[in-house]
C-alpha cells in the first residue's frame, strides 16, 4: 500500500512539475506586463506556443551534427528527472533516494553541458558566444550552489531532499544565520541559472548581451519547443527547490491521507504564484547588468554559501 | 597466479625490449612488440584483478638479487593488486590501440624498445617490497618514459620538455631516496616490512611526509611541481601519453599511498592540512590553465593535474579523519580517492586515444585548426563525447560518482576537532566544486571546438574515421566509463579489501542495498543510484522523442544556418578556442596565470587591419621556477671562474680544502 501510495505520489509529482511550468512563465509575463500598465499576452500563451512549435517542421542547419537533434530531448529529460525529485506537495516520493541534492545539481549541470555543446554545433558566432558565457556563469554558479547545498545538508544532516524538507518542517530548525545566507545565495543562483534579469534577459533577441537565447538561436520547431519547455521546467524546479527547503509549509508528510495531499497541491500552486509575483516585481524594478558585472553578482552567492558553510563548521547552532 | 608468475611477466616485457633492439622490418616489429605487450599485460591484469576480487592471500617473495644483505623483495597485497590491475588494464588498452596507431610512427625504433620497458618498470614499482627495488624501478620508469617523450625530438619544444622532465624526475627520486633513508632510520634495513615494524619509533615523520609529497607528488603532477607534466605528456606518442597521464600518475599516487598510508604509521592531526591545501590548489590551477591552452594534448595534460588534485583532496581528508579516529569517514574519503584513480585512468586514456585519433586523421593538435569532426569521424566523436562528459563529473557517468563520494566525505568533516581543519575544509570544498565546474567548461570547449561547428582547416575538412583497433580501444573504455558510473556499488565493494588494509575499516557493503544504489553512511543521509538515473533519463528522452514524432511533427528541413539573418560562410567567423576562453580568462586572471589583451584598432580611414594580441603568463613558472633557474645560473657563472686558474692556484685550493676538512673532523669529534 505504502509502495503504491508513494508511486502514485511520484507520478503525480512528475506531472505536477511538468504541467504548470508553462503557466508559471505565462503568469510572470502577465504580471510584468501589468506592472508596466500593458495588457500582456494571455496566461495560456506559453502552452499555445509549445503546441504550435511542436506541429511545425524543424529547420536544421546543414553544418549541424546528430548531437544538435538529440540535445533538446536530452536536456528535457535531465531537467525533468531533476524536477521530479524535488518534493513539491509531498515528501514521500518513491524515487527520492535515487538522487540527492548534489546529484540534482549535477543533472542540471549535464543539461547545461549538452545545451552549450548544441550552441556550438552549427558553428555560428552567436552560438559560441552564448555557450562561452553560459559556461563562464556556471563556473561560479555551480560552486555557489554546492556551498549552499553544503550548508543545508549540514543543518539537516542529510543531502536527501525529502529528509531536508522533513527536517525543515520540524521545530528543531529554529532561526539560523546560515539559513538566511543560504536563502539569499540560492535566490541569486536561481536568477542566474534561469537567465532572468539582471543576469540575462529572456525577452531579447539580436542583442550582444543575450546568453541563453544566443545559445538556442538556431533551434526551431519541435526542438525549440523542447528547449522552451525545459527552460520553463527549470524555472519551476528552482521555485520548488526554494519552497521545499525554506518554505516547506503544506508539504504532506509520508503516509498522510488524501486531504493533506490535496492541501499540499493547493499550497504548491500558491507558492508558485507568490514566487511568480515576486520575480516579476524584482525584474521590473531592476536593470540588466553588463555581462562582466555578472561574475561579481554570482560571486556574492558563492561567498554567502561559503560563509554559511563555514558558520556551520564553527558552531552547531548558527 | 603465484608472485613469481608476475615477475616472469615483467621479465617477458623486458625480453620484448631486447627483441625490439634487433634489426627487422618495421611493420612486423610494431605488431610483435605491441601484440606481445598486449598478451603479457592481459595475463597480468587478469590475475591481478582475480587476486583483488577473490580476496586471495597476500604473497611475498624474496630473490637473492641486488644488495647482498637485503636481496630483492616483492609483495602483492590488496593495494598493489588494485594498482597493478589499473596499470595493466591501461597497458592492455594502450597496446591494443597502438596496434593500429603505432603504424603511423615514422621512427618506430625510437618508441618500440622503450615501450615494454616502461610497462615492466611500472609493474615492478607496484610489486616492490623494499626501498632498493622500489627506487630502482621508479628510476627505470622515469628514464624509459623520458626516452619515449624524446622519441619525436625533432619537433620544436620536445627537447626542452624532455630536459625539464628529466630534471624534475631526478629531483623527485632524490626526495624519495631521502624519505626512505629517514624511514629506515637507525635500523638501516630497507625492507618495507622492517620499516613498517619500526613505525612507532620514528621522530621525523613530518619531514618524510613533505618528502613523499614532493617526490611522489611531483611525479603525479601536484602544484607547484606540475610544470613538467604539460610539457612532457603531450610530447610523447599518443598511446604513451595515455599511459603517462592515465597510468604513470597513478603509480605516483601509489608511491604516496605506500609511504604515507602504509609504512609511515599512524598520522598526526595536521598531516591532512598540507595534503588538502596542495590538492585544492592543484585542482583549481590545473582546471584553469587547461582552459587557456589551445593544444588539445596539453589541455588533457592540465586536466590530469586537476584530477590528481581531486585525488589528493580526498587523500588529505582521509588522513585527517584517520588521525582523529573516524575510521568510517576515513574509509569513505579513501574510497573516493581510489575510485577516482580508477575513473581517471579510464577516461584520461580514452581522451588521449581520441587525441591520437585526431592527430592521425588531421595531423593537427591545435584546437584552432579543427572543427566539424563529429560528422566526419562519428565513432571517435561519440567516444570522445563520453570521455568529456565523464571527466566533467556529470551523471550518470563515473567521474560524478567519485566526486560525489568526495563531497559526502567533506560533509562529514565538521566532527573534526581541529580548528585549522574546520577553517580549511569548507574552502577546499568550494575549490573542489570550482575545479569541477571549470573542468566542465574546459571540456565543452574541447568538444565544441574540435568536433562541432564547421571545419577550420582543410585537414579537418578532409578527415576520415580512424582504424578499427583504435575505435575498439576507445569504445571499450567508453563503455567502462558508463558501467562504472551506473554500477558504482560493485566498484566500492571491490575496493573494500584495500581500504581496510590501509585504514582498518572499509565502507559498508553496498551490494545489499536495493536497486544497485550506493549509500556512503546511511540511506537516510545520502544515497545515489546511477543505474536508475541513467534509466530515467534515457526513458524520458526516448519517450518525449517518440511522442512528438508520433503525434506531432517529424518533418525536418536542412537549410543554411540562420545566425540571426546574417550568416557568414567563412568558418573563421566561428568562436575560436581563444575567444571561448575569454570570459573565463577575464574573470579568473591572476589565479595561477595572468592574461593581458591588447586591441590595436586603426583610426578611421586607415587601411591596415586591426590587431588583437593575447599574452598569457604562467605565474608559477615565472615566480616559482625562474628565480631558482636564474640563481643556479648565477652560481654556475661564479664557479665557472674556477676553470681558469693556474696550477699553483689549483694546488693551494686542494690544500685549503684538505685543511678545512681535517679541521671540521677535529672539531666535530
Amino acid at each position: 500500500m505504502n509502495l503504491f501510495g508513494n508511486l502514485t505520489i511520484q507520478i503525480l509529482q512528475m506531472l505536477l512539475v511538468l504541467l504548470p511550468a508553462p503557466l508559471l512563465t505565462g503568469f510572470i509575463r502577465k504580471v510584468k506586463a501589468r506592472l508596466l500598465r500593458k495588457k500582456g499576452p494571455p496566461l495560456l500563451q506559453p502552452y499555445r506556443d509549445i503546441i504550435k512549435l511542436v506541429g511545425k517542421e524543424a529547420v536544421v542547419a546543414d553544418s549541424a551534427s546528430w548531437l544538435f537533434r538529440a540535445v533538446p530531448y536530452l536536456v528535457f529529460a535531465a531537467t525533468w528527472v531533476a524536477a521530479a525529485l524535488v518534493p513539491t506537495f509531498a515528501t514521500g516520493l518513491l524515487f527520492s533516494w535515487s538522487a540527492d541534492l548534489i546529484a540534482i545539481i549535477a543533472l542540471l549541470g549535464s543539461a547545461r553541458f549538452f545545451l552549450a555543446l548544441a550552441g556550438m554545433d552549427v558553428g555560428t558566432s552567436f552560438g559560441g558566444l552564448g555557450s562561452s558565457r553560459e559556461m563562464m556563469f556556471a563556473t561560479l554558479a555551480e560552486p555557489a550552489m554546492i556551498m549552499i547545498v553544503f550548508s543545508l545538508a549540514l543543518i539537516a544532516g542529510s543531502t536527501q531532499l525529502s529528509n531536508v524538507a522533513e527536517f525543515m518542517l520540524s521545530p528543531a530548525v529554529g532561526l539560523r544565520v546560515s539559513l538566511a545566507l543560504g536563502l539569499i545565495g540560492l535566490v541569486i543562483v536561481a536568477i542566474a541559472e534561469n537567465a532572468r534579469i539582471p543576469v540575462d534577459n529572456p525577452a531579447t533577441h539580436l542583442e550582444l548581451t543575450m546568453v541563453h537565447e544566443a545559445m538556442v538561436l538556431e533551434y526551431s520547431g519541435r526542438h525549440l519547443a523542447m528547449i522552451e519547455l525545459s527552460a520553463e521546467l527549470k524555472l519551476s524546479l528552482y521555485v520548488s527547490l526554494i519552497a521545499c527547503v525554506f518554505f516547506p509549509w503544506g508539504l504532506a508528510p509520508v503516509g498522510a491521507g488524501i486531504a493533506p495531499h490535496l492541501f499540499g497541491i493547493a499550497a504548491y500552486i500558491g507558492k508558485l504564484a507568490v514566487a511568480g509575483v515576486a520575480l516579476a516585481v524584482f525584474e521590473t524594478s531592476i536593470a540588466k547588468m553588463r555581462v562582466f558585472r555578472v561574475p561579481d553578482f554570482i560571486g556574492v552567492a558563492l561567498m554567502l554559501g561559503l560563509l554559511a558553510t563555514l558558520l556551520r563548521f564553527m558552531s552547531g547552532s548558527l | 597466479m603465484p608472485l613469481s608468475g608476475y615477475l616472469i611477466g615483467v621479465a617477458a616485457l623486458l625480453l620484448l625490449t631486447l627483441a625490439a633492439l634487433l634489426p627487422r622490418p618495421i611493420r612486423a616489429g610494431t605488431v610483435v612488440i605491441y601484440g606481445g605487450s598486449l598478451g603479457v599485460t592481459a595475463v597480468l591484469f587478469a590475475s591481478a584483478l582475480w587476486q583483488l576480487l577473490s580476496g586471495a592471500d597476500w604473497m611475498a617473495l624474496s630473490l637473492p638479487l641486488g644488495i647482498p644483505w637485503l636481496g630483492a623483495n616483492f609483495r602483492l597485497d590488496a593495494l598493489s593488486a588494485f594498482i597493478l590491475a589499473v596499470v595493466d588494464f591501461g597497458a592492455v588498452a594502450a597496446s591494443f590501440y597502438a596496434l593500429g596507431y603505432g603504424r603511423h610512427e615514422h621512427e618506430p625504433e625510437r618508441v618500440l624498445p622503450f615501450y615494454p620497458a616502461f610497462l615492466a618498470a611500472m609493474n615492478l614499482v607496484v610489486l616492490a617490497d623494499d626501498a632498493f627495488v622500489f627506487l630502482l624501478s621508479w628510476e627505470m620508469m622515469s628514464l624509459s618514459s623520458w626516452a619515449l617523450v624524446m622519441s619525436h625530438h625533432q619537433v620544436p619544444g620536445n627537447a626542452r620538455a624532455g630536459f625539464v622532465y628529466i630534471v624534475m624526475a631526478s629531483i623527485g627520486t632524490f626526495a624519495l631516496l631521502l624519505a626512505f633513508g629517514l624511514m629506515a632510520g637507525d635500523v638501516g634495513d630497507y625492507a618495507f616490512s622492517t620499516m613498517r615494524a619500526h613505525a612507532s619509533e620514528r621522530t621525523v615523520t613530518g619531514v618524510v611526509l613533505a618528502l613523499a609529497l614532493f617526490g611522489a607528488g611531483s611525479k603525479a603532477g601536484l602544484a607547484p611541481f606540475h610544470v613538467w607534466l604539460p610539457l612532457a605528456h603531450p610530447a610523447a606518442p599518443s598511446h604513451v601519453s595515455a599511459l603517462m597521464s592515465g597510468v604513470m600518475t597513478k603509480v605516483a599516487v601509489y608511491g604516496f599511498l605506500r609511504i604515507v598510508f602504509d609504512i609511515l604509521g599512524a598520522p598526526a592531526w595536521w598531516w591532512g592540512l598540507p595534503v588538502l591545501a596542495v590538492g585544492a590548489i592543484t585542482a583549481v590551477i590545473g582546471a584553469l590553465l587547461g582552459l587557456t591552452q589551445n593544444d588539445l594534448k596539453r589541455v588533457l595534460a592540465y586536466s590530469t593535474i586537476e584530477n590528481i588534485g581531486v585525488i589528493f583532496i580526498a587523500l588529505g581528508l582521509s588522513l585527517a579523519f584517520r588521525a582523529h579516529g573516524y575510521g568510517a569517514a576515513a574509509a569513505l574519503a579513501l574510497t573516493a580517492a581510489l575510485f577516482h584513480v580508477l575513473n581517471h585512468s579510464l577516461f584520461k586514456s580514452l581522451l588521449f586515444f581520441g587525441s591520437g585519433a585526431l592527430l592521425t586523421a588531421t595531423g593537427e593538435r591545435s584546437l584552432a585548426r579543427l572543427g566539424g569532426l563529429l560528422n566526419r569521424m562519428p565513432m571517435t566523436g561519440l567516444f570522445m563525447l563520453v570521455g568529456c562528459v565523464a571527466i566533467s563529473a556529470l551523471p550518470p557517468f563515473n567521474g560524478f560518482v567519485s566526486e560525489w563520494l568526495a563531497f559526502q566525505a567533506i560533509l562529514l568533516s565538521p566532527v573534526l576537532s581541529s580548528w585549522a581543519l574546520k577553517l580549511m575544509i569548507p574552502a577546499v570544498g568550494a575549490m573542489l566544486a570550482l575545479a569541477a565546474a571549470l573542468a566542465a567548461a574546459a571540456y565543452v570547449r574541447v568538444f565544441g571546438i574540435a568536433f562541432l561547428g564547421r571545419p577550420r582547416s582543410d585537414a579537418a575538412r578532409n578527415a576520415v574515421e580512424v582504424d578499427r583497433f583504435s575505435l575498439i580501444a576507445m569504445g571499450t573504455l567508453g563503455v567502462l566509463c558508463l558501467l562504472t558510473g551506473v554500477l558504482p556499488g560493485l566498484v566500492i565493494d571491490a575496493l573494500g579489501p584495500l581500504v581496510s588494509q590501509l585504514i582498518g575499516t572499509a565502507m559498508a557493503n553496498q551490494s545489499q542495498l536495493g536497486w544497485l544504489a550506493i549509500a556512503p553512511i546511511a540511506e537516510s543521509r545520502s544515497s545515489y543510484d546511477g543505474l536508475l538515473v541513467f534509466l530515467f533519463i534515457t526513458t524520458s528522452a526516448l519517450m518525449a522523442a517518440a511522442i512528438i514524432h508520433r503525434f506531432a511533427s517529424d518533418v525536418s528541413r536542412i537549410a543554411p544556418p540562420w545566425d540571426c539573418g546574417f550568416p557568414d560562410p567563412d568558418s573563421a567567423t566561428q568562436y575560436t578556442p581563444e575567444s571561448f576562453a575569454q570570459p573565463v580568462r577575464r574573470v579568473f586572471s591572476g589565479l595561477g596565470f595572468a592574461a593581458s589583451e591588447t586591441v590595436d584598432m586603426p583610426r578611421p580611414g586607415d587601411q591596415r587591419p586591426a590587431r588583437f594580441e593575447l599574452r598569457l603568463k604562467d605565474l608559477v613558472w615565472d615566480y616559482g621556477y625562474q628565480p631558482v633557474v636564474s640563481t643556479v645560473f648565477t652560481i654556475a657563472d661564479i664557479l665557472n671562474r674556477l676553470q681558469f686558474l693556474t696550477i699553483r692556484q689549483y694546488l693551494s685550493l686542494v690544500f685549503a680544502a684538505l685543511v678545512f676538512l681535517l679541521l671540521a673532523l677535529a672539531i666535530w669529534t
